[in-house]
């Protein structure tokens, strides 16, 4: 009762708290693009479409680190079964990569950036970010040295963490040609979200489904072997599909599109995965909640990145999708199914194991989990239409680039009231986790230790 | 049934292999885009005017070589479909041609700047990028009309920068209203007046006032003229 297990998972919960707030600015800027591509741009004198857009998808990236950070201040500890090797380091980690984060927005703002699509943090901050990811890594390292007990989901975590970090360094290099500047970026990019992410995210679903379906952790961890296998067999040379058409040799036509077309394969693996092993569970947890955000994590990760990413990675499709909204259309929902909620998966868990609290499925965090994805859904059909409108009239009728955006305005209204359903979804998730989470006072294994707030008796009744 | 040694033992030889096969890929890649990029033709101004593509993060709206955001055009082929005096002429002040609708940011490039930025779009351009983009192929067919057989060949001047808001001889933008004929409607002194200031003749037009030079004003006004009396009007 309201005891904390580690210190260390303070540090957790300082970075899964950032990831929300960010996670708020980052839909901000995303209603200020959707307003301004229906005409409505009367922030481009102080907030021009480029650093609106800078600012989403940076701190999509930024959010996403800070909850894989967090993920793994809360696993490693556990999965080690001891604190981290310095507290110290890691608050001061913590806290240097929100300054990071926060001196990288204002930057974009002043058009103090790097023109790089996803890469915009301007290269002075390059380097620090490279310095909070090695102390990061540090601390991590010497926690699993420190705790010698080797865990397969510890070690697949720290190998997809370390190799995220090591790919980082290839969009460092400064090109003259914008082809081989590009063909870098796209090690960054790629093998990032399509590779050692997916090697994370395994890692992270692991923890999970032993964590709450109490299958036997051998199984679950022959099964992540597998999956991140197949995720490295389509995924590596399945970066071919960015390199159809920027100058890059004709071979990648054939090779882009055999492997990118496997790639689904690994995220229908997750998928089946994640189902089956919840199905299978003996003592299964109570936390419902983070049972339904992992499994939702591992379904719409296939419909998202998978399915819809199938639907134009073909050279035959995709010359003519390339460059138009048809992409903005798979990557939210790619993004919001792997990635996103893989964290809400993660923090849907922890939260209640921090802080002590003996009920799980509140009201507001399972409707949460239903008006999100209804609303992400939405979102990802009012793109498709835009975006399949756009490549029609623009690609293959010939009509004026301006002349079609004028002819798809109207999908963005639709896009920004799904958007509002959406974001709806995430305030929920948002307060249950601002209400019922508080463990920085906590006291780690005192007897009795103060409960941070008690349950409503009505919010408790309510969850069943 | 698999065991777990096997299953990552699966795994190792997918990414060592794989990796190994990519590294090998992109040595040979690196290798031809030297030929496919024409990098003999990477020349300072090239470099000069990435680095503005770079600073000014051109990217976070328009996409190149189809790579970027999706709020504004597509410039792998820009020198190609508008032209280098086209380009020159919007980037002084883009919001100037398209006036009330999206906004592009006024950079106030200087004239250096905007050859650089130019010469970068001219690399690009000659790209082999295995056809990308193509050519549309439901396009409704081009209909020539008998004035434009038979009148005077408009400008380059004309058929990049004018034609992307006015009309003239059936193809052309519907921004602005049609130009055929327009000589029997103004007189000479007039036109020229109205191209070379047009918010000084009608406050509040939307026509852009384009800073074009003496001798670009006498061969429009020219054109304008000549076209109005072969059109038969």
């Amino acid at each position: 009762m309201g005891q904390l297990k580690y210190e260390s998972w303070k540090v957790a919960w300082a970075f899964f708290a950032t990831c929300m707030l960010l996670l708020v600015l980052q839909i901000l800027y995303g209603f200020i693009m959707g307003f301004a591509h229906m005409g409505f741009d009367g922030l481009h004198e102080w907030i021009p479409f480029n650093a609106a857009r800078a600012t989403h998808t940076n701190l999509l990236v930024v959010w996403l680190l800070a909850g894989f950070m967090g993920s793994a201040y809360y696993i490693i500890p556990d999965e080690t079964q001891n604190e981290l090797w310095s507290l110290k380091l890691a608050w001061v980690q913590w806290a240097s990569l929100v300054v990071v984060g926060v001196v990288a927005v204002i930057g974009f703002h002043l058009n103090w950036w790097e023109g790089r699509k996803f890469l915009e943090i301007p290269r002075p901050l390059d380097y620090l970010v490279v310095v909070n990811v090695l102390a990061f890594l540090l601390n991590i390292g010497m926690t699993i040295l420190k705790g010698k007990r080797y865990t397969t989901t510890a070690l697949t975590l720290m190998a997809g963490l370390l190799a995220a970090a090591l790919l980082y360094l290839p969009g460092m290099i400064t090109f003259d040609s914008q082809v081989i500047d590009s063909y870098f970026r796209w090690w960054v990019v790629h093998l990032w979200v399509e590779g050692v992410w997916e090697l994370i995210m395994g890692a992270i679903l692991s923890y999970l489904l032993i964590k709450l379906s109490g299958v036997d952790r051998e199984v679950i961890e022959k099964w992540l072997y597998i999956i991140v296998g197949l995720t490295f067999l389509s995924g590596i040379l399945g970066t071919g599909h960015h390199y159809y058409w920027i100058g890059t040799p004709e071979y990648w036509l054939m090779v882009g599109g055999i492997f990118s077309a496997l790639e689904p394969l690994a995220f229908l693996g997750m998928a089946l995965y994640t189902v089956a092993m919840a199905r299978r569970g003996g003592r299964r947890h109570e936390n419902k909640t983070a049972l339904n955000w992992s499994v939702g994590c591992g379904i719409m990760s296939f419909v998202g990145a998978g399915f819809l990413g199938f639907a134009h990675t073909l050279p035959q499709v995709n010359i003519w999708t390339h460059g138009t909204l048809v992409t903005a259309m798979h990557g939210h929902l790619a993004f919001w199914g792997a990635y996103a909620m893989l964290i809400f998966a993660m923090i849907a868990y922890a939260l209640p194991e921090m802080t002590g609290r003996t009920f799980y499925a509140h009201w507001a965090n399972e409707w949460a989990f239903w008006v999100s994805n209804i609303g992400m859904i939405a979102m990802t059909g009012a793109f498709a239409v835009a975006g399949i409108t756009q490549v029609y009239l623009e690609r293959r009728v010939g009509m004026d680039f301006l002349d079609v955006q004028d002819a798809v305005q109207i999908h963005f209204f639709g896009l920004v009231l799904a958007a509002a359903l959406f974001t709806i979804g995430i305030f929920m998730f948002i307060w249950v986790f601002a209400k019922y989470g508080h463990p920085l006072k906590m006291v780690v294994t005192a007897p009795g230790g103060s409960e941070p707030e008690p349950m409503p008796a009505a919010a408790a009744s309510a969850a069943g | 049934m698999l065991s777990k040694s096997q299953a990552r033992l699966f795994f190792l030889i997918a990414t060592v292999g794989f990796s190994g096969v990519f590294l090998w890929l992109t040595i040979d890649s690196v290798r031809q885009v030297a030929a496919r990029s024409n990098a003999e033709n990477l020349t300072e101004e090239v470099v000069r005017g990435k680095e503005i593509w770079e600073h000014n993060n051109c990217m976070g709206c328009h996409t190149l070589l189809g790579e970027g955001a999706y709020y504004a055009p597509e410039l792998t082929k820009v020198v190609e479909r508008r032209g280098k005096e086209w380009m020159r002429v919007f980037l002084k002040d883009p919001q100037a041609m398209y006036p009330g609708r999206r906004k592009m940011v006024q950079y106030n490039f200087t004239d250096e700047e905007i050859e650089d930025v130019i010469s970068f779009f001219e690399w690009i351009g000659e790209i082999d990028t295995n056809g990308f983009p193509r050519e549309p192929d439901m396009a409704p067919a081009q209909v020539t009309t008998v004035a434009a057989a038979s009148g005077p060949k408009p400008p380059a001047m004309f058929s990049t920068i004018c034609a992307a808001c006015h009309s003239y001889a059936g193809s052309g933008g519907n921004v602005g209203p049609a130009l055929d004929g327009v000589g029997d409607r103004y007189d000479r002194p007039t036109l020229r007046k109205w191209l070379a200031d047009p918010a000084g003749v009608k406050p509040g037009t939307a026509m852009p006032n384009l800073n074009l030079t003496d001798a670009q004003l006498d061969e429009l006004t020219d054109f304008l003229m000549a076209s109005s009396a072969t059109s038969g009007r």
